[in-house]
């Protein structure tokens, strides 16, 4: 069955990176705090599995250790937007052309209004560059996404006729949204969890790389590249291998995503067999 | 539909004012005096004090606030701290690169993605659809900033078809300007098609299993009718949310692709401003970014109700 490939598939490929994260807590192939000039800027293969970068250290323990600053950065933000945004939209769904529905989505278009990079640069300069500052900046901007898309799901389902009769079975608001319309906005939420997830390393991975995220000695995949960017044409690893490491991870994320939600909704299961 | 935009239109209003006043208090309590800081470690404190004279920041802070708002109505962003010039003129100087290339990369990335996900939908679970799903997943796995390496790696110092970076300016020629700007959007524009493509996808494919859509096809419509006319048209309610995000992506986007390619953009400006505590350019831009979105937002609501009246009317 499809739905089984790709989960297994993506979990194979998220589990990789999740395990060398946490591998990285107990064991590493090299340290990587300590810099060895004579052997920097070695191709794949030679001593080392991934080659070294500018400063002689060991690329796969800069992935390994990088990981967990992505993985971490990426979780946390979503988990906030999730929280916060899913029961804003469905109590904006809720109120319907009321005024709660007014301002929980102005207060939303505000937070989506500002760019979320510009923001977190505003964050940074005031603040200070750190991957917690990552964290909220990318954090606060996924509560929008979700209370939208939730808004937007349980919109589209309050018309129909099973939500009519659960509220003339005397159901209240509240009830009807986490029994009825809750269940069958899940799917969407799970691709839109997955996609923000992804985006959460994407967005993690971009402020790093102008020097927004977590900051040196603790690794990131994103400064690598940054690094990466003056040698690419005489090491051209140097920027291939840490955006694999994204590319793959973000990849793994989202095929699981997709596995789980054909696992999930019975609709699609019976379409796909 | 009138009632509705007016109604759209004084939240709009409010939007704007409260977005104003959260980044003024932002920057405000950014820390660093910008007088001291362009004279200094060294500068007499009459110096400084004659200086935050000449910046007006020696009046109360409400008063900054209004005059900084009513200039903004007037398109007059103040002065520079840094470089004694007009902040709208060196705006409008970096908006001509960071517009057009916003604009070029949206252009591109719909291109792209209507056509994809409406191919991809109308071909459930055959080779084509299976194509486009791949490539979209590799596509919204690809870090724009990375992808812009690559391509630099290939079509720049490879190939040599294109430069590396940098802009030389619309006066030496329009198509110089789209040339050096090209790299650039399709950076930006194919991480974002690829979304698009899967949200149109999946959007229509929701519409295919409506009861409306099995009415159509049974009351003698052909397979391409239903799924143009009645297909599409709903499925483009959810599709125009995304695009309406997309347009803030791109701009954020855009500014770690314009540090990429070395664009004089509005996100240089940004980065520049902040470490040289040029905040009256940073409040500028800013405010002017987000107008850019919440206006954006505003029409695809418009653009919803219009789509879909039931959009209009309070249930």
């Amino acid at each position: 069955m499809r739905w089984n490939r790709n989960l297994v598939l993506g979990a194979v490929l998220t589990g990789l990176f999740v395990v060398g994260a946490l591998i990285s807590f107990v064991w590493t192939p090299s340290d990587h705090t300590v810099l060895d000039i004579a052997g920097k800027l070695k191709r794949p293969g030679d001593g080392n599995l991934l080659g070294t970068d500018h400063f002689g250290r060991d690329i796969l323990t800069m992935i390994m250790v990088g990981a967990r600053t992505s993985i971490a950065v990426a979780l946390v933000a979503v988990g906030i937007g999730m929280l916060a945004g899913v029961p804003l939209g469905l109590t904006a769904a809720a109120r319907h052309g009321g005024w709660l529905d007014e301002v929980i989505m102005r207060g939303n278009d505000l937070i989506f209004a500002f760019p979320s990079l510009v923001i977190a640069i505003l964050i940074t300069a005031v603040f200070g560059a750190s991957a917690v500052n990552a964290i909220i900046a990318i954090g606060i901007f996924n509560i929008p996404v979700f209370a939208r898309l939730t808004r937007s799901g349980a919109l589209s389902l309050w018309g129909r006729e099973f939500i009519m009769a659960a509220r003339v079975a005397g159901k209240g608001a509240a009830r009807i949204s986490a029994e009825h319309i809750l269940p069958n906005i899940a799917n969407l939420l799970i691709v839109q969890g997955t996609i923000q997830f992804s985006l959460g390393i994407l967005a993690e991975a971009g402020l790093s790389y102008v020097g927004l995220g977590a900051q040196p000695p603790t690794p990131s995949w994103g400064r690598m590249l940054a690094d990466a960017q003056t040698l690419v044409s005489i090491a051209p690893h140097l920027a291939l291998i840490p955006g694999l490491a994204i590319i793959l991870t973000v990849l793994g994320l989202n095929l699981m995503g997709d596995g789980l939600r054909d696992l999930l909704d019975p609709r699609l299961r019976e379409r796909s067999v | 539909m009138f009632r509705y935009a007016l109604r759209r239109l004084s939240s709009l209003i409010i939007s704007l004012a409260v977005a104003s006043l959260v980044i003024f208090l932002v920057v405000e309590v950014a820390p660093g005096d910008p007088a001291s800081y362009m004279l200094g470690i060294n500068a007499q404190p009459d110096t400084v004090a004659a200086l935050r004279a000449e910046l007006g920041l020696d009046v109360p802070r409400y008063q900054r606030y209004f005059d900084w708002v009513s200039g903004l109505m007037r398109l007059d962003f103040g002065t520079s701290y840094t470089y004694r010039t007009p902040v709208a003129e060196m705006i409008s100087d970096r908006m001509r690169v960071s517009l057009p290339l916003a604009v070029y990369a949206l252009t591109l990335s719909t291109l792209i993605a209507f056509p994809a996900g409406i191919y991809a939908a109308s071909r459930r679970g055959k080779a084509g659809d299976t194509a486009v799903i791949g490539l979209s997943q590799l596509g919204v796995a690809v870090p724009n900033f990375w992808f812009a390496m690559m391509m630099v790696l290939v079509f720049a110092i490879n190939l040599r078809w294109f430069s590396a970076g940098g802009f030389p300016g619309w006066e030496k020629g329009f198509w110089g300007g789209m040339k050096a700007l090209t790299l650039p959007a399709i950076s930006l524009a194919l991480p974002q098609a690829a979304i698009l493509a899967r949200v149109m996808r999946s959007s229509l494919l929701d519409m295919l299993d409506e009861d409306f859509m099995r009415t159509a096809r049974a009351k003698g419509l052909s397979r391409r009718h239903a799924l143009w006319k009645h297909g599409v048209r709903n499925a483009l309610i959810p599709v125009l949310t995304i695009l309406g995000l997309q347009f803030s992506f791109l701009l954020a986007g855009g500014i770690i692709i314009e540090q990429v390619f070395f664009l004089p953009g509005l996100g240089r400006l940004v980065f520049q401003s902040i470490s040289q505590r040029d905040l009256i350019v940073v409040e500028s831009v800013v405010m002017l970014l987000v107008f850019a979105v919440i206006c954006v937002n505003f029409l695809v609501d418009l653009a919803y109700a219009a789509v879909d009246p039931r959009l209009r009317t309070r249930t």
